[in-house]
């Protein structure tokens, strides 16, 4: 160790490991639904993709969890997204090509996806 | 990245409930599952809650698992970890609130604490130096190195007024500017995690949970002082902070952060250990010092103190586990921080093990100040069977007791030794009304007995004879006079020993001796002891009115002492009787009493 640059380097690097820990109430929410409706339409597969997202694309402020049935199984796979303090955004029939754009235009620019929402078809 | 991780409590207390089997389990059905690259397990430090092992916590819910078993493991992964269901049946009780799951910070064992020194235990992995980074770890020591002067470190630790965790108390940063105003070419930084008192476990915590934070603060002590060379003196009975102070040590030289020129500063330092082979007067400074010398662990006089002629013969700085692990976060958050917390004389926090008749038996950190109340009734949550507080030991066999009258006062240095006991290392053993303080006494006298090293004279054959005279009370032979003679005995030996083992080694007789002489003198007057302890001042009766004579006491009793015919009252024969309770215990009717 040379200098406290180096130092920090690690710090920031380790603290991505640890960031889950945090249980930080200002995280942007991520619930896949992961009933046994979900996991039949695919869900695993899409909270995959959003963990190789975040992770590559090196996002902070995301906790990624699961929810449970909603009643509303054809809709499955769903994901609710909540930023702190507001209404939840929620979207269905989601595969897992669908989430890159989920992600960057909902998760880091904060406007929702429309057309992958619960109603946009109605 | 994981999006969960697990946290298994990796301490003695929860490895001895099974942790372990609870880790090997969680992988096999993760990965049964294909969970491997999403969740996480981790083996931490202790969480505190020692008598709800083995613990684990679920993040990002936090959820607070206590008590599991390995065949809960199953229904946790797929329940939990798959599907997202919380295992409400196996959460700690304190957490449910009706519906709605509250979060640990909420529960009374942890919203009164404040940790400082545990700020790491149970939330990082204590074997991997990057999680310890991840929390600031190193960074205080790359500040100090890097912007502060030796004498800024040493006033820095003097503004904080920290004082010794190891019992004494003594200012930490006097302790520091002494050794290092001591001229030398050579200094060492030494650190004391010889912990014999019993039901103390503190800095065994601190060591199995964030012994990064003790290795940091020793560098930092050592450039304080001018030191290049650190040992760690840590007993042998605690393999599980053996073995990850080895890894932490081999780490941190991995990284540079011991060595040579740490962050290019010019500053060399290394650290070894020195296992103890458990005799409690090595926690003694200069009885420690000799033993990681490799001679026989006896004090010898003092002055010279350790700060002008310590090991080796060199200057040596000795701290306590616990006071170091408080100088990283002195150096980071400042001293004005520091001592914004706790009472006048008294700063920061100090760690206990609870144990003894309590219902929370773990390792809390509270703020100095905090009253005995506070730890028992609150955080400990009371004393199980609806038994009544009697008195709290404190100081281990150093120190003394806290009876009910005095269970409001704020715990810090000075309080405690005005009411005759002393802070000590942390162990905290509370005493319900069934226990015996004259048979408390005699057990922490047969332990200094024990463990004094026979050098001195008032120590090796005084405690022998205080010990004797305790044996002759409880056993119902002793005299009005024997209470005398016992007390001016413990001032004699306090006075005259050559060490903090004899010089308060009668603290429990002369403590108890003060609050509870009554009990003493009931035992030598009345030939009674109260609690029912002392078995030679024990007798059992039938009561005639409410034996059915069904003969099982007479059965079970293994010195065939009662007798009687089936259906009619039976009756103990005391002279053969043994005292060993069965019988009690067996008779459905309560039809046997003890007094």
């Amino acid at each position: 160790m040379k200098t406290l640059e180096e130092l920090k380097k690690i710090r920031d690097e380790a603290r991505k490991n640890i960031n889950v820990r945090n249980n930080n109430p200002n995280d942007i929410k991520v619930l896949i639904g992961m009933a046994t409706c979900g996991i039949a339409a695919g869900a695993r597969q899409v909270m995959k993709e959003f963990i190789n997202q975040v992770d590559k694309k090196n996002i902070r402020n995301v906790t990624i969890t699961q929810t449970d049935c909603a009643g509303s199984c054809e809709y499955e796979p769903r994901v609710e997204i909540i930023f702190p303090g507001n209404e939840k955004a929620t979207y269905v029939n989601i595969t897992p090509e669908k989430v890159s754009r989920i992600i960057d235009e909902h998760i880091i620019n904060g406007n929702i996806v429309k057309e992958y929402t619960i109603g946009w078809n109605n | 990245m994981y999006r969960s991780n697990i946290l298994v409590c990796g301490g003695t207390g929860c490895t001895s409930s099974g942790s372990e089997k609870i880790i090997s389990k969680l992988w096999k059905e993760i990965k049964i599952r294909g969970l491997e690259q999403e969740v996480n397990v981790i083996k931490t430090g202790c969480f505190g809650l020692c008598s709800l092992g083995p613990i684990m916590i679920v993040y990002p819910e936090g959820s607070f698992y206590s008590m599991v078993q390995v065949d809960d493991i199953a229904e946790i992964v797929e329940e939990h970890l798959l599907k997202g269901r919380v295992v409400k049946r196996l959460l700690y009780k304190e957490t449910l609130d009706g519906e709605k799951i509250k979060s640990l910070n909420e529960t009374a064992f942890y919203s009164k604490q404040k940790r400082i020194v545990l700020k790491n235990c149970g939330l990082i992995n204590p074997e991997s130096i990057d999680e310890y980074i991840a929390m600031d770890g190193y960074c205080a020591l790359g500040r100090v190195l890097g912007k502060m002067s030796p004498r800024d470190v040493i006033e820095e630790i003097k503004m904080s007024d920290l004082r010794g965790r190891g019992g004494g108390g003594f200012p930490t940063g006097v302790k520091w500017e002494l050794t290092a105003k001591s001229e030398a070419e050579q200094k060492y930084v030494c650190c004391n995690a010889d912990e014999g008192d019993p039901g103390a476990f503190m800095d065994r915590a601190i060591l199995e949970g964030d012994p990064h934070s003790v290795i940091e603060s020793m560098a930092i002590a050592g450039y304080a002082i001018g030191a290049n060379k650190g040992f760690i003196y840590v007993r042998a009975e605690y393999p599980i902070a053996v073995k990850r102070l080895n890894i932490a040590i081999e780490q941190a030289r991995n990284y540079g952060l011991l060595g040579q020129d740490i962050f290019s500063s010019g500053f060399n330092f290394d650290i070894d250990l020195r296992l103890g082979a458990g005799a409690f007067v090595c926690g003694e400074e200069t009885a420690l010092m000799s033993s990681i010398s490799g001679k026989r662990g006896e004090p010898r006089p003092r002055p010279p103190y350790p700060a002008v002629k310590g090991l080796f013969d060199c200057p040596t700085l000795l701290n306590n586990v616990e006071t170091y692990a408080n100088i990283p976060q002195i150096i980071l958050k400042g001293a004005s921080w520091f001592n914004s917390i706790g009472t006048e004389k008294s700063k920061g926090t100090k760690v206990f093990a609870l144990g003894g008749k309590i219902n929370h038996t773990g390792l809390v950190e509270v703020p100095m100040g905090t009253t005995l109340r506070e730890i028992v009734e609150e955080i400990g949550g009371g004393i199980p069977n609806g038994k009544k507080f009697k008195a709290a030991q404190t100081g281990g066999p150093s120190g003394g007791c806290i009876s009910i009258e005095n269970i409001d006062i704020p715990i810090d240095y000075d309080n405690l030794l005005s009411i005759g006991s002393m802070m000590g290392s942390g162990g905290l053993i509370v005493m319900d009304q069934d226990t015996c303080m004259v048979d408390i006494a005699k057990f922490f006298l047969e332990f200094t007995v024990d463990e004094s090293c026979g050098k001195c004279v008032p120590c090796r054959i005084g405690t022998k004879r205080l010990l004797e005279i305790l044996n002759k009370i409880t056993s119902g032979n002793g005299t009005i006079e024997d209470i005398d003679k016992m007390e001016k005995l413990c001032y004699y030996i306090k006075s005259n020993s050559l060490c903090g083992l004899g010089q308060t080694a009668p603290n429990p007789v002369l403590s108890t001796l003060k609050c509870f002489r009554n009990e003493y003198e009931m035992h030598v007057n009345k030939k009674k002891c109260e609690a029912g302890v002392c078995k030679s001042l024990l007798r059992y009766e039938i009561i005639e009115g409410k034996c059915k004579g069904c003969t099982l006491c007479a059965r079970n009793c293994p010195v065939s002492a009662i007798s009687g015919f089936v259906g009619m009252p039976h009756e103990i024969d005391s002279d053969k009787c043994i005292k060993c309770g069965i019988c009690m215990q067996k008779c459905k009717f309560d039809a046997i009493i003890k007094h």
